[in-house]
């Protein structure tokens, strides 16, 4: 990475981030140790979480543990190394996407008692479903190693003595820039699409008609009326107001 | 990486096989459907940030972000769409959605 040293940092964190002389340190130290307790802790919870997600009878539980769930996976993404994504994973879900959940599940008024009438009758299909994936993954976990050659394939291999966003922003800037910018789009797409989606043209408020009143000329409303001396003008009947528009 | 590439790995696992086993669960319920997507794609997250720092390739975690990016979107969208199902047919049970079967 192309990066001039003048980015010194204090590294205090790079516990997380060893560089490419130490690809695995096994120092049995009591951080590692706590290090490894912590991961056995939050990584407990986050599947407990995400049980619970997939079980809750209220929507509303359910969200509330699929925050949970991204917050310990946060920390897991911490523990890893991964700083600016764990952040990413705190801002964007639990900020946005989560809160996004919970407000549909509270605007929509529907009968979620009824909705769950049918656990029972899928839970034994979706568990022999889960079992059988579980098993796949687990034949495929046994005989598993890194290939030898995956070192030498690295797209970009960390360099030490960055941080994980320094590491992160020299990537996405340079060499990613036109998928950066593209994700970008794809949000654009999906915030303009939202939008037009929901969006409801409400027929009581009142808005402006601007070519109605591009269109009006003096001609139409104003008439110019000399009067006689002592008679005063007849006006016409005013003109009928227009129909009130359909509500 | 202070903890084995090997216990992420089981955590993502079964965080995939809870999603997958959330999606048959509740078959009606489609907000919990995309709440169980949406483990889905934390699982695969975090075998991605994983493998990006027991091999120290970068490149992991700028595709996490596009992940990420790509499941906020879709989130967007299909909440979007949701409302409008329930606006229409207040409704939003999954068994009904038959309007295409001809």
């Amino acid at each position: 990475m192309a990066i001039g040293g003048n980015l010194s940092w204090p590294n205090a964190w790079n516990w997380t981030r060893p560089t490419d002389e130490q690809p695995f340190p096994h120092s049995h130290g009591a951080r590692h140790m706590i290090i490894n307790l912590a991961f056995d802790v939050f990584a407990a919870i986050l599947l407990l979480s995400a049980g619970m997600v997939v079980s809750s009878r209220n929507p509303v539980h359910s969200v509330l543990f699929l925050i949970l769930a991204f917050i310990n996976a946060a920390i897991l993404f911490l523990i890893a190394g991964a700083e600016f994504l764990a952040m990413v994973l705190v801002i964007v879900y639990v900020g946005a996407v989560a809160v996004l959940f919970l407000f549909v599940v509270m605007m929509l008024d529907v009968d979620f008692a009824a909705l769950a009438e049918g656990v029972q009758r899928y839970a034994p299909i979706g568990a022999l479903v889960g079992l059988v994936l579980l098993i796949e993954l687990g034949m495929v976990a046994v005989g598993w190693t890194i290939a030898p050659g995956a070192a030498a394939a690295r797209l970009a291999p960390m360099a030490g003595g960055l941080t994980d966003t320094q590491a992160l922003g020299a990537l996405i800037y340079t060499r990613y820039l036109v998928l950066f910018q593209l994700s970008g789009v794809v949000l654009l797409v999906a915030m303009i699409g939202a939008i037009l989606l929901t969006h409801r043209e409400r027929k009581r408020a009142k808005t402006q008609n601007l070519d109605a009143q591009h269109r009006r000329m003096p001609a139409d409303t104003l008439r110019l009326v000399t009067a006689e001396l002592g008679q005063g003008v007849s006006l016409p009947s005013p003109a009928p107001t227009p129909a009130k528009e359909e509500v | 990486m202070p903890v084995a590439l090997s216990h992420y790995l089981v955590v993502s696992g079964l965080l995939f096989v809870i999603g997958i086993f959330g999606i048959f669960m509740n078959r009606k319920n489609i907000i919990i459907i995309m709440m169980s997507i949406e483990l889905i794609l934390l699982a695969a997250n975090l075998n991605f940030v994983a493998f990006s720092a027991a091999l120290h390739d970068m490149v992991g975690q700028v595709f996490t972000m596009f992940v990420l990016t790509v499941a906020a979107a879709e989130a967007a969208i299909g909440l979007a769409i949701l409302v409008v199902y329930f606006r229409n047919r207040g409704s939003i049970e999954v068994e009904d959605v038959t309007l295409m079967k001809g």
